[in-house]
């Protein structure tokens, strides 16, 4: 029973296993690839379910739980999967229409599925040693597909995103070993109750801070998001839009775990100090650097940055209610930044550029991207009825309950410059006179746009049924913020 | 003993450190490479330096020294071994596609296409 838990991980793994035999015939591979993404969307269904019943504890080889490795699927692990699946049948669909036989020869699909096992397996770990290791398969496919189809500019922007990543990994490795000599153990539970015992004495802050940092540079927090904008730009939407969806929350899950679960004792320094200025820092400089720019994916790219500062404030702020809109944010985020990625793949599809200023006018002959585009956009700046309202007003009320003016007023700012910026790509893409040619007007994109449909509608439906989702995210929030329930479940105390 | 190796690991990173802030691509690969050894021995140090057998298990030995780390290191150490040879692929094409090893070259916006 418990046995299923694993299959997140085992399924995508033996899906690029067998993929890798069949790297030569683009038919067999789509068909292989399209089975076992929607299997894992139906397990992982299953699996959302099970969890909110009760937290699933996995021990690998049956070696109890401090001494073996563990897997453990809570609530909050169980929605980022669902998300995650979600998201790469979407991704894989969509590239089923774009990606070059080029690019489709050279292992395309196989590494598509251990970029899965990465981000599966580290959304289940229990152990701190066991997320580097995921972390790893994760970014070693990550360079893998972002340089894949080898373009000058790839080669030369993923050379500067490995380097980042390696430094940022062995930092990773120093922060184990010295959380390592301070606690004797790697289990996030045991962890956990260790640092309880002794109260997270300055040593342990400083290791906190340390995994901020490491977190951070893959999370693309305030001084280590450079990197970001650059390297998406290259690859083919596709993989941009799983990237921009999928990468950077790694990172931010990451952060709430240790966070919640380990750093929470010197919630003055860590959470309302570090990581709330570090939060308004991010959404600010992300929000400007979007405004600043007049291209389609890196408006996108930039807009990452300041969307993952909202989430990372929720959890600086640490209320329940804010680390809950942190998770209903998350949620959100994730399905709207990869529709907004497809859609700017989509009209590249359309106009063989993503320089908004050579667009203009495809309002007239591509009436449904143009809506498309219009719904995902208000919504990622938070109007109303659509999701983006619902994730930000909890974080934003929180923040004035808890008396943190300025990040609140940053936060509403920041608001604004977004949908500022996605009017300007509205503005110039969509609106305007027409620039496109006979034969591009003529180019029919309605089957990108079918994988991309149920992500809008997704966004549309968590705003009108925001209720019952953010009583869930509620109880998420309530979940992790009760570290314990982690540690009895694991420990079996 | 710990402080020694400690002191030989921060001159390590701090080695790598000034290499990857260098021009050349070579150059910042052998500074990761200085970095992960620098990253493994402070691993190493970190589970105590103490004297004991080796972790074999042996009825004639009363105290064996840490094995945790040892199993960890060696899945760094792996990890970084192929980390290495992709990047040194990666410098490779670099080289070749942009005919350039220098980072500072290395800036722009090149419109190119596949």
């Amino acid at each position: 029973m418990s046995n299923l838990i694993i299959l997140p991980i085992l399924l995508p793994f033996i899906a690029g296993t067998i993929l890798i035999f069949f790297a030569k015939s683009s038919r067999l591979q789509k068909i292989i690839s399209t089975v076992s993404v929607l299997t894992l969307v139906v397990l992982s269904v299953y699996l959302a379910f099970l969890a909110f019943q009760d937290t699933i504890i996995l021990e690998a080889g049956e070696w109890a739980a401090p001494y073996g490795i563990i897997l453990v699927l809570d609530n909050l692990a169980a929605l980022m999967l669902l998300i995650t699946s979600i998201l790469a049948a979407s991704c894989l669909f969509f590239a089923f229409g774009t990606i070059s036989k080029k690019r489709e020869k050279f292992y395309f699909y196989p590494f598509y599925f251990f970029l899965l096992v990465g981000v599966n397996g580290a959304f289940l770990t229990g152990d701190l040693f066991n997320l580097f290791v995921f972390f790893e398969v994760m970014l070693l496919s990550s360079y893998v597909l972002i340089v894949n189809g080898g373009s000058k500019y790839q080669l030369r922007e993923s050379f500067k995103y490995v380097v980042l990543n390696v430094f940022a990994s062995a930092l990773f490795v120093m922060g184990v070993a010295w959380l390592y000599s301070v606690t004797g153990t790697v289990n996030l539970a045991q962890l956990s109750e260790r640092v309880a015992e002794i109260g997270q004495p300055g040593i342990v802050t400083v290791i906190a801070v340390m995994f901020f940092i490491v977190f951070g540079s893959k999370g693309a927090l305030f001084p280590l998001y450079f990197w970001l904008p650059r390297s998406y730009f290259g690859p083919p939407a596709a993989i941009a839009a799983l990237f921009g969806g999928l990468l950077t929350k790694v990172g931010i899950y990451a952060i709430i775990r240790s966070f919640t679960l380990i750093f929470y004792h010197e919630p003055l320094f860590t959470h309302k100090g570090l990581i709330t200025v570090v939060a308004g820092l991010t959404m600010f400089f992300g929000v400007l650097g979007a405004v600043s720019q007049f291209d389609f994916k890196r408006i996108l790219s930039y807009h990452i940055i300041s969307q993952v500062g909202y989430m990372v404030m929720g959890l600086g702020i640490f209320t329940p209610l804010a680390v809950a809109g942190a998770i209903f944010y998350i949620v959100h985020h994730m399905f709207v930044k990869t529709a907004l990625f497809l859609l700017a793949g989509a009209t590249e599809k359309i106009t063989g550029t993503t320089d908004i200023k050579a667009m203009g006018g495809l309002i007239k002959s591509h009436p449904a991207l143009t809506w498309g585009f219009f719904i995902a956009a208000i919504s990622l700046a938070g109007i109303p009825p659509l999701s983006g309202f619902f994730s930000k007003f909890p974080i934003i009320l929180s923040g004035f309950q808890e008396g943190q003016w300025v990040i609140a007023a940053v936060a509403l700012l920041v608001g604004l410059l977004t949908l500022f910026s996605m009017m300007k790509i509205f503005g110039y893409v969509f609106w305007g006179e027409n620039k496109l040619t006979e034969k591009q007007s003529k180019t029919s994109v309605t089957k990108l746009l079918i994988p991309i449909a149920p992500l809008v509608a997704f966004s549309v439906v968590l705003g009108f049924a925001a209720e019952p989702i953010f009583a869930y995210s509620l109880h998420i929030a309530e979940q992790i913020l009760e570290p314990s329930n982690y540690v009895d479940a694991v420990l079996k105390e | 003993m710990e402080i020694l190796v400690i002191v030989l690991a921060g001159i390590l990173i701090g080695a790598s450190v000034y290499l990857m802030l260098s021009k050349s691509l070579l150059r910042i690969i052998i500074g990761t490479g200085v970095l992960s050894h620098g990253i493994l021995l402070m691993l190493l140090t970190m589970g105590g330096l103490k004297r004991g057998g080796i972790p074999v298990l042996d009825d004639s030995v009363q105290s064996y020294t840490d094995p945790l780390p040892q199993a960890m290191l060696l899945t760094v150490i792996v990890i970084t071994f192929a980390l290495t040879a992709y990047m040194l692929v990666i410098a490779i094409r670099v080289y070749k596609e942009l005919g350039t090893d220098n980072v500072e070259e290395m800036k722009g916006v090149p419109r190119d296409d596949d």
